[in-house]
């Protein structure tokens, strides 16, 4: 009686163990596969060639495979969108955390999440339909669709991650400071920009760069706004990032060209790898306080 | 009289930063507020009973999503089934076994790691591992299984957050009564756990509707009209990808509208209720 008791206890156990590692194994199973598969691509044409190569030319009769305009443009749209969304996000995060009445934080708050719910193919249709021909008209360009439109569309998109971390950052900060400082005379405005900013600046560098990574990880809007040609990045060019590369040839692509789409997917997972890896770090830091 | 002590400069900066904050939070506001009336302005008239009744025909040419309602519906049904107990159960594993602060803090990371890998990459290592490997095709399946890792982290948090709020002493209790630790699990800490589940399954179903990107390459664009099982076993397009489909491939922008805005009017409704539930179990906490 007791040895079956204590030998459900360790079945128990063991179950629950086994659930408890299940992430552990998918961060491995996604790691490993996008390693194996991505790799021989990279070996056939060379590192070298892949990465810094500046012509995509996947189904030519001599096809050339090199992804530098692929990495610079999720650079650029990447940091446009972060020019762009992280003072509006930062703003509004201020006045939530700091200034705004209980009432309008309340429908603030939702608006900010409804924002952070809507789905990306719903901000690509609205951008390809608003925005793009908005930007057509306004440079008098044959097609709106490029790297702008990417990036407004991009900033949009990370404004939720940005305001969310920002209050919970800004919210942390110890009454205390703020006391002191009203207490020797300066302005409430003047006390949450130059003393509670400062002191939840880690927290606030966490909100940036989770927004990076949101960005930079964001396939479908893009895709629909960007125009999808392999060019170089320029403002009013259409362009194709890291991400809309893999999605756009996919369906179709066979061989070498499909093992290549692998290599630009393990590019991308290094490039989010060392984007969680600053997350983490600021995190811990606003931890430590 | 303060007022005086205040310099010009000061004065400057102190108005240029309400100005920044306040033409900031009205810009979000605005755009949120945008988005769902041109949405639902543009889309609203388009839904019709056809459309949502009948699958699309090429004989009339006309277009209805009946199917793509149903292929969301039976893909949330199946990641929510399965994710449920894997993420409850590691939820379980972290709060009350794990005694080994290593193993804690590596499967956390594994946690974290998985919220932040992009879409696009769950549906290129779904399609390569269920698809090809475990040989499912592209199907519905393989999609929901693409979207239970996706989801694993968010049912996890939120299991963890609740079973946080379980006093101690009520463990202490059970075990104090003689109770196996099996036993506390089952009857004192898994019902403790369940508004932690429901929360965790709101945000998912909002995840999962919303998703796109993993969907593509492993659950795939059909359109047919299907059972729950049989649907899972064949390939089926979600609302959101049939959305892409109609409005990037196709040229269908009032069908795409009417899309876009039953897929704004469930965000609402999604927000809302994960709102009214988040509030409802705080005060159920707190009395």
């Amino acid at each position: 009686m007791k040895d079956k008791k204590q030998f459900l206890e360790t079945f128990v156990h063991g179950v629950f163990l086994i659930l408890g590692l299940i992430t552990v194994g998918c961060v491995l199973l996604i790691t490993v596969y996008l390693i194996i598969s991505g790799i021989p691509a990279i070996r056939e044409i060379g590192l070298f060639d892949f990465i810094l190569g500046d012509k995509w030319q996947s189904t030519a009769s001599e096809p050339s495979f090199g992804i530098l305009p692929f990495i610079l443009t999720s650079v650029y749209g990447t940091a446009g969108a972060i020019l762009i969304g992280v003072p509006i996000g930062f703003m509004t995060a201020v006045y939530l955390a700091k200034f705004a009445p209980a009432t309008v934080k309340n429908v603030v708050s939702s608006a900010v999440s409804l924002l952070a719910g809507i789905p990306s193919v719903v901000y690509g249709l609205v951008g390809m339909l608003v925005l793009v021909p908005a930007i057509r008209k306004l440079f008098d360009l044959p097609d709106g669709s490029g790297l702008l439109a990417a990036i407004i569309v991009l900033a949009i998109m990370i404004l939720p991650s940005i305001i969310n971390v920002s209050i919970t950052a800004l919210e942390a900060v110890p009454k205390e400071y703020e006391d002191a400082s009203l207490a020797l005379g300066a302005t409430p405005v003047e006390t949450y920009f130059k003393v509670s900013v400062p002191a939840a600046k880690s927290g606030i560098a966490a909100a940036v760069v989770l927004g990076v990574g949101r960005a930079i990880g964001e396939a479908m809007a893009v895709m629909m706004v960007s125009g999808n040609a392999p060019n170089m990045p320029s403002l009013f060019q259409s362009v194709r990032f890291l991400t809309t590369a893999v999605a756009s040839e996919m369906s179709y692509a066979g061989g070498l060209q499909k093992q290549a789409l692998f290599s630009i997917a393990l590019v991308l997972f290094l490039f989010i790898m060392l984007i969680n890896a600053t997350l983490n770090f600021f995190l811990k830091r606003s931890k430590e306080g | 009289m303060q007022k005086n002590h205040i310099s010009k400069g000061r004065k400057t900066y102190i108005l240029l930063m309400r100005v920044l904050m306040a033409v900031s939070t009205l810009l979000t506001c605005g755009l949120a507020l945008f988005l769902v009336v041109y949405v639902l302005v543009k889309g609203i008239p388009n839904i019709t009973w056809e459309l949502l009744s009948t699958k699309p025909s090429y004989l009339s040419g006309k277009i209805g999503i009946l199917p793509d309602i149903l292929n969301t519906l039976y893909i949330i049904i199946a990641a929510l089934v399965i994710v449920i107990p894997f993420g409850a159960g590691a939820a379980v594993y972290l709060t009350e076994y794990a005694r080994n602060k290593k193993l804690v803090s590596v499967i956390e990371y594994a946690a974290e790691t998985l919220s932040g890998i992009p879409s696009i990459i769950y549906g290129l290592v779904g399609m390569l591992f269920f698809c090809q490997f475990l040989n499912m095709q592209t199907s519905l399946l393989a999609g929901a299984l693409t979207l239970v890792i996706m989801n694993l982290p968010t049912i996890m948090r939120t299991t963890q957050e609740s079973l946080k709020t379980v006093p101690q002493s009520y463990r202490e209790g059970a075990f104090g009564l003689g109770a196996g630790k099996w036993r506390v699990i089952r009857t004192v800490v898994l019902p403790g756990c369940i508004d932690g589940v429901i929360t965790g399954c709101i945000l998912s179903v909002g995840r999962i509707l919303g998703e796109s990107a993993a969907l593509l390459f492993t659950a795939g664009f059909a359109h047919a009209l299907n059972g729950f099982f049989e649907g899972l076993g064949s390939s089926g397009a979600t609302l959101t990808v049939a959305l892409y489909v109609y409005a990037k491939e196709q040229g269908e922008f009032e069908v795409a509208f009417g899309i876009a805005a039953i897929l704004m009017i469930l965000t609402l409704i999604i927000n809302l209720l994960a709102s009214f539930v988040g509030r409802y179990f705080k005060k159920r906490r707190s009395i």
